[in-house]
């Protein structure tokens, strides 16, 4: 194929992506938006074809991870989507390192010049590094989120200062790689190393709390480092499809980081949260709490006109989804209005807990996001708060509070809450949380899976 | 036009308008989506594979073509794995309506 006519194909190809993306706008159309990026990526794949030799060897490798890639999709877990989006962000760095190196060491394959002009330099060095860093990064935060290595933040003295001149001692091999007559790899390969030592500096800080930032974060840089290799290879569609994912990266973070209230500088810098909170933070007096059992509570339930089902984490961590979609049907039949809300931040990656709900095959239309629901609260007879905490904890109202200013759902507004939780203990942010005191509040302790089974029972 | 532009220029200006258009296409993405969003960015993400042909490509089989085997493998797992399980998880969210069917 010509040249004109490669170039023409691959912006047919960026624009199917773009529709990808919008037709994420609703759940319907997504699917079609699905198909829209796969014609787009067959349409880029094909095209490259034409322009490249040694076809069994890629038709060869392409099958083989097309085949990996696809076994892991049909087998993995949705409570594990956040490990499965880590480890795919790293195959992308480590395929933009790999490409680098190959661009350096052979430019003539990419229709570059021999020797290397000092744009196409540069590029590859930002290619590079972010490359490096998103694989290395994406590793630890595999790790962390699969449980092979401890959520608790890894720190040290000194540590923000070294990675500091890591930074510059890598930016400083980068510039001597820039500035060599020849092919400088001593240069090159010196600061893909220290961008690879960087990725896991940057990531092992931080703590399990801040993995949905995390790993939004590292999406983004997924993104950017596609762009970067679009950049070296004079490529527009790797550079309009990595700018996409870069973006839609970025705008993640952001959202996430609002949802917590926590700066993105402080995230990123990490040391925050560890595994769970430790003891509560105790003002001296003693508070009373009430507590009843599952059957009371379903029968309060039962006899309400609107229920609002808060869900977090700890019900997946339970696998209480199934029980919970029984008992919103159970309640349904009785003509309970039952409702969910979802924290953005209320599972372990953005829009996490619609997932594992719409697994549950528990109907779309009645999970509702904050925004949407939070002016309801105060019209609902029964909210029931399911391994939820710190994004239900009305302290995030009080000025001078550690989590002041963090948007919750203000289910402490309903006429009576139900808290299902295994103990009083204290959620990610180490705070009690006084909606278990109100006087309104019954907490129903045990297994959120046992509890909620006891209820749909009960009805 | 006055002389001859350099190509990171253009390129630059393909990038600036790529991060405007992702940036007002993402926003109008439900929330509810955004864990699809994820993983459908990381099949599209996976378009580093044209690179990484480009790497395997050459006539002339040195190493430079075996590291660009491995990469077409890796950004491979990524746009089949990353698609399937983006479609997987579409075909979760579901109407009441439509649970039976």
């Amino acid at each position: 194929m010509s040249a004109n006519l490669v170039a023409l194909a691959y912006l047919i190809a960026s624009v199917f992506f773009i529709l990808a993306l919008k037709g994420l706008s609703s759940p319907v159309a997504a699917r079609r938006g699905n198909l829209f990026g796969m014609v787009g990526m067959a349409i880029a794949v094909v095209t490259t074809l034409t322009v490249t030799k040694n076809w069994a060897l890629i038709v060869g490798c392409i099958a083989l991870g097309g085949a990996i890639g696809a076994v892991v999709a049909r087998r993995v877990q949705m409570t594990a989507m956040p490990e499965l989006v880590a480890f795919m962000h790293s195959l992308v760095g480590l395929a933009a390192v790999f490409i680098a190196i190959a661009a350096v060491n052979n430019p003539a394959s990419f229709g570059l010049p021999v020797q290397l002009a000092m744009g196409s330099k540069l590029e590859l060095f930002l290619g590079t590094f972010i490359g490096a860093m998103t694989w290395s990064g994406s590793v630890i935060a595999f790790l962390k989120l699969s449980g092979r290595m401890s959520g608790a933040p890894i720190t040290f003295g000194g540590q923000h200062m070294v990675n500091l001149v890591l930074a510059i001692v890598m930016v400083g091999f980068g510039l001597w790689f820039f500035f060599s007559e020849t092919t400088n790899w001593t240069a090159f390969a010196t600061m893909t190393a220290i961008a690879f030592v960087l990725g896991f500096l940057i990531i092992i800080p931080i703590g399990g709390a801040d993995m949905p930032v995390v790993i939004s974060m590292l999406n983004s840089y997924s993104g950017w480092a596609a762009a970067g290799i679009g950049f070296s290879l004079g490529n527009p569609m790797l550079i309009i499809a990595g700018s996409l994912v870069g973006s839609s990266g970025a705008i993640l973070s952001y959202i996430m980081c609002k949802a917590m209230n926590r700066p993105f500088l402080s995230v990123i810098l990490g040391g925050f949260g560890g595994e769970t909170g430790t003891a509560a933070a105790s003002d001296g007096t003693q508070k009373t709490y009430r507590s009843g059992s599952a059957e009371d509570a379903s029968f309060m339930m039962g006899n309400a006109d609107s229920v609002i089902i808060v869900p977090g984490y700890g019900l997946a961590v339970a696998r209480a989804q199934h029980s919970v979609k029984e008992l919103a049907e159970k309640l349904h039949e009785k003509g309970v209005n039952v409702r969910f809300a979802i924290h953005p931040v209320a599972g372990r990656m953005p829009g996490h807990m619609n997932v594992l709900l719409a697994e549950a095959e528990i109907p779309y239309e009645q999970v509702l996001e904050m925004d949407e629901i939070n002016s309801d609260f105060s019209n609902t007879d029964v909210v029931l708060v399911l391994g939820a905490n710190d994004v239900v904890n009305p302290a995030a109202n009080v000025p001078g509070s550690p989590i002041y200013g963090m948007p919750i759902l203000d289910a402490h507004k309903a006429r009576t809450v139900m808290v299902v939780k295994r103990s009083m203990a204290a959620g990610y942010a180490g705070l009690d949380n006084d909606l278990f005191y109100m006087d309104k509040t019954m907490m129903v302790f045990g297994d959120a899976k046992k509890v909620v089974e006891d209820m749909v029972k009960a009805l | 036009m006055i002389g001859e532009i350099d190509p990171t220029i253009i390129n630059l200006t393909v990038f600036v308008l790529a991060v405007f258009v992702g940036y007002h296409v993402v926003w109008n993405v439900t929330p509810a989506l955004h864990t699809p969003l994820m993983s459908v960015t990381n099949a599209i993400s996976g378009i580093i594979l044209v690179g990484a042909m480009l790497a395997a490509g050459p006539a002339e089989t040195d190493w430079g073509v075996w590291l660009g085997a491995v990469a077409v493998t890796l950004a491979a797992v990524n746009v089949f794995g990353g698609f399937l399980v983006t479609q997987r998880m579409l075909e979760m969210f579901r109407k009441k309506d439509k649970k039976g069917s």
